[in-house]
């Protein structure tokens, strides 16, 4: 608890006000199917039915199809938000472990792998994940694997460059001439010193992946219906616009919501990571 | 020009060459590799196996890899990529057009963005900590954390369908004059308008602010010149090359960036034309038109780093 609240002190009130969204809409993901009034692909009513608030029957009212759309945006959340973790997570594993070895062994394997990420890294990235799934189609695994091998080139290049300052430290020498192995000299010398840099960009990067599949979702290439998905739900109800129904701005507001609020919480943590003092 | 300076914007421009070409290679290779199955895919389960035989032979999926990629090069540079699968229609005929669509976008865009990106970006640094940069950063914070087609529907539900002042889809055509099309393409360029401002007035608050605390700033303090003159003319010239580099970087995304901004304003231009590519699985269209894109890409940040060197008063002069 002490450390809990240690943390909250730290935060200064942009921070609070980030980790409050994060909070709010995470409490949503985890606890969906008993804090939706209805189920996650329910047809409920008519055609766009419009926002009953507190008093109506459906809260945001409903969707193209009838569904209400409080509770799609609810397991959206959870959908969404689990989707860029795992991304997130697999792009950083990747790209880390890569990162350090091209750091630690240096010479050859450093230049091939670093070329090869120069290369690839000049292909924007909405264009590269469109050409790969379109071949390769849009299995909630396959959007996984794509996302987390696009966002780990640029992960490659922090990590590898964050382990080039750490791996001359006479720490790392000492290990070396101890005779340790490649592995330990990634997991128990560079990884413990490289925490805190990469930390703040794991922050940086789930916003990066978190927008990336709202606009492939609302391209049409995430997850695939019936699951609920916040940019395909922006997509499916666009055309109410032109009607003057504001179904579709919700969805994209929560997706905006929950961008500004991690970036606000990051914020500090990256500013902290990169060492600068505020007294300035 | 001399020869420290020649000689670094050569060896960027020989790199930029050889990741074009490493580009292309990934792009065709990639394509091609992935999409084995293509005729199938398209044609369906039920398709008679001689009519998807004769599909993969007009393709050329036969030949083995290397030798598709070099009909490719050799046919990309006599300018023929291909023929649409989905409609017949040459894909460098149809590129050319969106191309020209995508360009006037991104250029309309860059003549208002890039000087108030950068005014908004002084007047932030001058006054920094005041209530005017605390809302032009917050301003700007939002609009680049929010996704493309939030900030676009909510300008549509605004101006296009409350307002009723701006058509909500931007259905632009050769025949039409400058102001008429200014004014279908007014709220695409309004929202990316929006999203490249923000980048750019950051930039340049960061540079300038980071500059300020340097050792020649404290003279001109001390010296007692205004805050306006210090930023103008003190730290405004050292702090051009990270300017220079946002915005032709922003520059790049207005190109490539738009996909989803023209699918939500029905925009003709290349980004719409991808995305239907991607729909109907239609190969040559996403090669050709995912090469287009690389290659824009890949001349642009070349571009940020040549002239931000340029720009770089310690190269001008000989050690």
């Amino acid at each position: 608890m002490k450390f809990l609240t240690g943390i909250w002190d730290d935060l200064n009130l942009s921070a609070r006000i980030g980790l409050g969204i994060v909070a709010f809409f995470a409490t949503f993901a985890i606890f969906a199917p008993w804090l939706a009034p209805y189920g996650e692909s329910e047809i409920v009513g008519d055609v766009w039915e419009d926002f009953g608030y507190f008093s109506g029957e459906f809260f945001f009212g409903t969707d193209q199809i009838g569904r209400d759309l409080l509770s799609r945006l609810i397991y959206g959340a959870r959908n969404t938000m689990a989707l860029a973790i795992v991304s997130t997570t697999v792009s950083f594993t990747a790209g880390a472990v890569l990162g350090f070895v091209a750091a630690t062994m240096g010479g050859r394997v450093d230049q091939f792998l670093s070329r090869i990420v120069d290369v690839c890294i000049s292909i924007p990235t909405l264009i590269a994940s469109l050409i790969i799934l379109s071949a390769v189609g849009t299995a909630t695994s396959t959007l996984i694997l794509v996302i987390g091998i696009i966002y780990a080139l640029p992960v490659f290049r922090i990590a590898r460059a964050v382990a080039m300052d750490i791996e001359v430290m006479d720490y790392v020498e000492a290990a070396r001439l101890r005779g340790e192995g490649l592995w330990w000299l990634m997991s128990k010398e560079i990884l413990p010193n490289a925490m805190t840099p990469l930390a703040a960009e794991f922050g940086v990067r789930f916003c990066f992946v978190f927008l990336l599949i709202a606009s492939l979702s609302f391209l049409g290439l995430g997850l695939q219906p019936p699951l609920a998905d916040w940019g395909a739900m922006v997509r499916g109800n666009a055309d109410g616009i032109a009607w003057g129904f504001m179904h579709p701005i919700i969805p994209a507001a929560c997706i905006a919501l929950l961008t500004i609020g991690i970036n606000l919480l990051i914020d500090r943590w990256v500013h902290k990571a990169s060492g600068l003092r505020d007294d300035q | 020009m001399n020869n420290v300076l020649f000689d670094i914007v050569f060896k960027r421009l020989v790199m930029g060459i050889f990741i074009l070409f490493g580009v292309s290679l990934l792009i065709t290779l990639g394509v091609e590799a992935l999409a084995g199955d293509v005729c199938s895919a398209m044609l369906g389960q039920a398709a008679e196996p001689s009519t998807v035989a004769a599909c993969q032979a007009k393709l050329g999926l036969n030949d083995p890899m290397h030798v598709r990629y070099w009909h490719w090069l050799v046919n990309v540079i006599q300018g023929d990529l291909g023929t649409s699968l989905a409609n017949n229609r040459e894909v460098s005929e149809q590129i050319g057009k969106r191309l020209g669509n995508t360009l006037y976008l991104a250029g309309t865009t860059a003549l208002f963005a890039v000087p108030i990106g950068i005014l908004l970006g002084v007047i932030a640094a001058l006054y920094r900590n005041s209530a005017i940069d605390y809302t032009i950063s917050t301003t700007t914070l939002t609009t680049i954390s929010s996704p493309e087609f939030f900030l676009a529907y909510v300008l549509m539900a605004i101006f296009a369908v409350n307002l009723g002042w701006l058509p909500a889809i931007s259905n632009v055509s050769s025949s039409m004059s400058f102001l008429e099309r200014l004014e279908v393409s007014a709220l695409p360029v309004a929202t990316l308008a929006l999203i490249t401002i923000a980048h750019m007035m950051r930039m340049t608050r960061a540079s300038i602010v980071s500059l300020l605390a340097s050792p020649y700033i404290e003279m001109a303090k001390l010296k007692g010149l205004t805050p306006g003159r210090i930023i103008v003319k003190h730290a405004l010239p050292n702090a051009w090359s990270p300017i220079i580099q946002v915005v032709v970087l922003n520059l790049a995304y207005m190109i490539v960036g738009v996909v989803v901004i023209e699918v939500v304003f029905v925009y003709p231009g290349l980004g719409a034309l991808i995305v239907d590519a991607v729909l109907n699985r239609d190969l040559p269209v996403i090669q050709g038109t995912a090469m287009v894109f690389a290659t824009a890409y890949v001349v642009l940040f070349m571009l940020a780093d040549v002239l931000s060197m340029l720009a770089n008063p310690r190269l001008r002069h000989r050690r």
